[in-house]
């Protein structure tokens, strides 16, 4: 395949997978969660570094899997004590973060990581860190980690399918007739740190939590049922990936920032033109209404 | 003997050290329609979070049938106040009814022939069966409150708890309420009704739990529901307009 195919196949692995976990994200209210995780996963990785020595993907899987949920536990913990749940999502996304960065500035020379490169990712170097086992050259090693996420991600929402819904939809019932909404909560939050640290390398830390939010915002303005929810959502991420990596090309941009930006479009376009909860239709819906009157 | 379907012995719940129930002690018969009427705060959602294990509780009991509400959730039915649920979540009037099966179908598994079938003659029950695959955003409040109901329905249970379900719907779906609450009484089942408007009482319900923190009273309505018992329930903030046979009350703020 070609250096640019590659980039493609990964940036559209990353917009599958952060598109149809940010659906229930989204729905759950719970954004800002996943972009304190997005970020305390820096903890993680490095963690997982200073306990390995390596920057295998497993390591880095697990460690980011385990900070991820301390976060939302953390968050759990303090707004259950009557801390404001926007106040701890700060608080606790902050002190994770920072403690990440201080471990990342201290053994800077080991790591193969830098802040500018957990925040900004680099796509454009994917193509060339394959993944060879026995001689044989598989390719790039991020589209492995990436593609075993996302088929990881689509087992447990298949698995989970109703009790996510249920949970997502009304908690108290869920609760009452016996499913464990935290059981559920902190699945989904392990979710989320998986396909963020997937997705870090080539995306960062901050496009990450666009490739999450913005897709399935799109998403939520086109349609009402929540299967179609997930599958537009998706296409959406790949839309963005494909036609980010173009623009890339085409302007000599930044391949992850041109993809975000043009997640970003997609949204503004069906937050125009939507045709049910665009502006244009509610515009026109106001405008009959009014001269039916007269 | 007898069970009782709901037992709750010593219930204390408290938020934040602030006691919102204390020591609520009582039986309920079975086969009865009981309204829990109360003031603002007196805890009357609170009683049926803590029955349903939804909050937790800082001491007591409670007992379906006998036996400790977690295995016995196959038998229990609720309906949560409306404005709990986020009604712009994207899914049909019938998905909604059909969560009501997700605690009988079991893990890995989807709602099949059957219960759509069950989740559709729910729909009927409360004539809510043209609007099966309206978006719930679509429904008004009524219409919402109806498709909760259907969805208790659907859950097939023996004792149902409902929290307000007569909260800003309109006169015909109170009466679909009402007809629904009388047919589920006919069959033998018990109904626990979170109450505001004292005016209905009487008309509504055979038993009545006057609460206000405390249980003030438990009992057939005509016996429980008289002014002695309300002044102790509402306090001073209730004026008589009339004391006729059937009185009517005016809570003041």
């Amino acid at each position: 395949m070609s250096y640019g195919a590659w980039i493609m196949l990964t940036g559209s692995l990353v917009g599958v997978s952060c598109g149809i976990i940010g659906c229930f994200l989204i729905l759950r209210k719970m954004a800002m969660l996943a972009d304190a995780i997005s970020h305390t996963v820096l903890l993680g990785i490095v963690l997982a570094y200073l306990v390995s020595h390596s920057l295998e993907g497993i390591y880095m899987l697990i460690g980011a899997g385990i900070i991820g949920l301390l976060t939302a536990f953390l968050v759990q913990v303090l707004h259950s004590s009557g801390v404001q749940s926007d106040a701890a999502i700060g608080v606790v996304f902050t002190s994770l973060f920072a403690f990440g960065v201080i471990l990342l500035s201290a053994f800077a020379g080991k790591v193969h990581l830098d802040v500018n490169h957990a925040l900004m990712g680099e796509i454009t170097f994917i193509p060339w860190n394959t993944l060879t086992i026995g001689g044989v050259d598989l390719g790039p090693s991020a589209v492995w980690m990436l593609g075993i996420v996302l088929i990881i991600n689509l087992i447990l929402i298949f698995l989970f399918y109703k009790e996510i819904k249920i949970s997502s939809f009304d908690p108290a019932m869920a609760t009452a007739i016996g499913i464990p909404v935290m059981f559920i909560h902190y699945l989904l939050m392990s979710m989320v740190s998986i396909t963020t640290v997937a997705s870090f390398d080539s995306v960062g830390a901050i496009l990450v939590v666009a490739m999450l939010i913005v897709p399935g915002a799109t998403a939520y303005l086109l349609t009402d049922k929540l299967l179609v929810m997930l599958l537009i959502s998706a296409v959406i991420g790949v839309l963005s990936a494909i036609g980010g990596y173009y623009a890339a090309l085409v302007w000599n941009i930044s391949i992850s920032g041109s993809m975000a930006s043009i997640a970003g479009l997609i949204f503004a376009t069906a937050f125009i033109l939507s045709p049910r909860h665009g502006l244009l239709s509610k515009l026109l819906a106001r405008k009959s209404i009014i001269s039916e009157r007269t | 003997m007898k069970m009782n379907p709901i037992q709750v012995s010593n219930l204390t719940v408290a938020y934040d050290r602030k006691p919102v129930l204390q020591e609520v002690t009582f039986q309920m018969p079975e086969g009865k329609l009981i309204g829990v009427v109360g003031p603002n705060g007196a805890g009357k959602s609170t009683l049926i979070k803590a029955i349903l294990g939804l909050i937790p509780t800082a001491s007591g009991s409670v007992e379906i049938y006998g036996k400790a509400y977690r295995t016995q959730r196959k038998l229990v039915g609720y309906v949560p106040q409306r404005g709990s649920v986020d009604w712009d979540f994207p899914t049909n009037a019938l998905d909604v009814v059909l969560m009501g099966r997700y605690g009988h179908i079991g893990w890995f598994r989807r709602p099949g022939k059957k219960d759509t079938a069950i989740a559709m003659q729910a729909l009927d029950k409360v004539g809510m069966k043209e609007y099966a695959g309206r978006q719930i955003s679509q429904l008004s409040g009524g219409q919402q409150q109806r498709v909760f109901l259907a969805r208790a329905l659907a859950q097939d249970a023996t004792v149902y708890f409902m929290d307000e379900p007569f909260v800003g719907v309109d006169a015909a779906t109170e009466k679909a309420i009402i007809s629904l609450l009388n047919e589920l009484k006919a069959q033998g089942k018990t109904v626990l009704v979170v109450h505001h408007d004292l005016q209905t009482v009487k008309e509504y319900f055979d038993w009545t739990l006057l609460l206000n923190k405390r249980k003030i009273a438990l009992g057939p309505t005509e016996e429980v529901f008289t002014v002695d018992h309300l002044q102790k329930t509402y306090g001073g903030r209730l004026a008589f307009l009339d004391t006729q046979v059937s009185p009517s009350y005016v809570v003041q703020p």
